[in-house]
C-alpha cells in the first residue's frame, strides 16, 4: 500500500490540473443568479424618442443579449440568433453596448435583427451594471424580473439547445 | 550573492510597472488611492492583470467609475462592494475569509499540519530503533559479502 501511495497522490492532483485545465476561464460566475436584474432606461437605438427598460418585461421571460457591432463573436451569433427569432417565442432584447462609433442601426437593418428591442448603452454603463465583461453575453430574465442564467460567449446551436433551452423549459417559457 | 540581491530588486520593481498603464487624473489623492485599490483588483478581461495595470477597455472604464465614486465621497470598502455585486468575489484578488473559502484560506495551514504529523510520527519511529548488539558472527558474515563484492 505504501509505495502506491505517492502514485495515488500523483494522480489525484493530474485528476485537478485536468479539470482546471478544461474549465472555461471566461465562465466567471455572476453574482446576479437569483437576484433582480438591475433596472435601467435607455434609449433605442433607431429611434432615440423611445426607451427600453426591464419593467416593460416584466410578466415574460426574455433573453439579454449583450452585443456591440464591434464584436466578432457577435456576428457569428448574429445567425443563429436571427434563426431563434423565428422559430421560438422568447423575446431577445439586445443590449448595443459601447457601441462609440454608432454602427449598429445601419447593420441591423442590412443584416437584419432578431431583437424586439435594441437598447443603447453608448456609455458601456448599464452592461457594467449587469456584471458585462465582454460581449457577447446573454441573460435569462423570468416574468418577475429575476435572473435565471448566465451565459458567457456566442449562443451557437448546441449552446441553446443543451444550456438555454432546458432553462427556458424549465421555467415555464 | 548579488544575483540574489538583483533579483529581489527585479521583484520589488514589478508594482511600479503595474502603474504605468494609469493615466493621470488631476486629483493627486484621488488617484493614489484609486491605483493601490485597483491594484488589489482583478482586471475582468485580461485575468491575470490587475485593474490598475491594465490597457484593457473595460478596466479604464472601471478606473473612471473608482474615481468617480472616490470623488463623491465614497469609502474603498463601498467601492469595492459596488464592485463585488456587479463582478463578484472573482474581481478581488485577496478572497474574502467565508465558509467557501476557508478550505483555500486555511489549505496551508492544513498541509503544515500534515507535514508536522508526518514528520512526527517519522522521528518518533526512528528513535523506537534501538541499538542492536552485533555478535562477530553477523561482522564476520558482513565483511564476506562486502568481500564477495569486489
Amino acid at each position: 500500500m505504501k509505495r502506491w501511495l505517492p502514485l495515488v497522490v500523483f494522480l489525484v492532483l493530474v485528476g485537478f490540473f485536468a479539470k482546471g485545465l478544461f474549465l472555461n476561464p471566461r465562465e466567471v460566475p455572476s453574482p446576479f443568479i437569483g437576484k433582480a436584474a438591475p433596472a435601467f432606461s435607455l434609449p433605442l437605438v433607431g429611434d432615440a424618442n423611445a426607451s427600453f427598460s426591464p419593467e416593460n418585461m416584466k410578466g415574460k421571460i426574455w433573453l439579454l443579449n449583450v452585443w456591440a457591432p464591434w464584436c466578432v463573436s457577435c456576428r457569428q451569433e448574429h445567425g443563429v440568433l436571427m434563426e431563434l427569432a423565428q422559430t421560438q417565442t422568447v423575446p431577445i432584447v439586445g443590449l448595443n453596448w459601447k457601441d462609440k462609433s454608432r454602427e449598429a442601426e445601419q447593420l441591423l437593418r442590412e443584416q437584419g435583427s432578431p431583437y424586439a428591442a435594441v437598447p443603447d448603452d453608448q456609455t458601456g454603463m448599464v452592461g457594467i451594471d449587469y456584471g458585462v465583461t465582454g460581449t457577447p453575453e446573454t441573460y435569462i430574465i423570468d416574468q418577475a424580473g429575476i435572473v435565471r442564467m448566465k451565459h458567457v460567449g456566442p449562443i451557437s446551436p448546441d449552446v441553446w439547445k443543451d444550456k438555454i433551452e432546458p432553462k427556458l423549459k424549465e421555467l415555464g417559457a | 550573492m548579488k544575483s540574489l540581491l538583483f533579483s529581489l530588486l527585479l521583484a520589488l520593481s514589478i508594482p511600479a510597472w503595474a502603474e504605468e498603464a494609469a493615466p493621470i487624473g488631476e486629483d493627486p489623492v484621488i488617484e493614489q488611492r484609486m491605483i493601490k485599490l485597483s491594484e488589489e483588483l482583478r482586471c475582468l478581461v485580461c485575468q491575470n492583470e490587475s485593474l490598475a495595470g491594465s490597457h484593457a477597455e473595460l478596466a479604464e472604464d472601471l478606473r473612471r467609475e473608482i474615481r468617480t465614486q472616490m470623488k463623491a465621497g465614497k469609502n474603498d470598502k463601498e467601492v469595492i462592494t459596488y464592485l463585488t455585486t456587479r463582478y463578484g468575489d472573482f474581481v478581488l484578488y485577496r478572497p474574502p475569509f467565508k465558509p467557501v473559502t476557508f478550505l483555500l484560506w486555511l489549505g496551508p495551514v492544513l498541509f503544515l499540519g500534515l507535514g508536522a504529523g508526518i514528520w512526527y510520527m517519522t522521528l518518533k519511529k526512528r528513535r523506537a530503533l534501538k541499538d542492536e548488539p552485533v555478535d562477530e558472527q553477523q561482522l564476520a558474515a558482513a565483511a564476506q559479502l562486502l568481500e564477495d563484492k569486489k
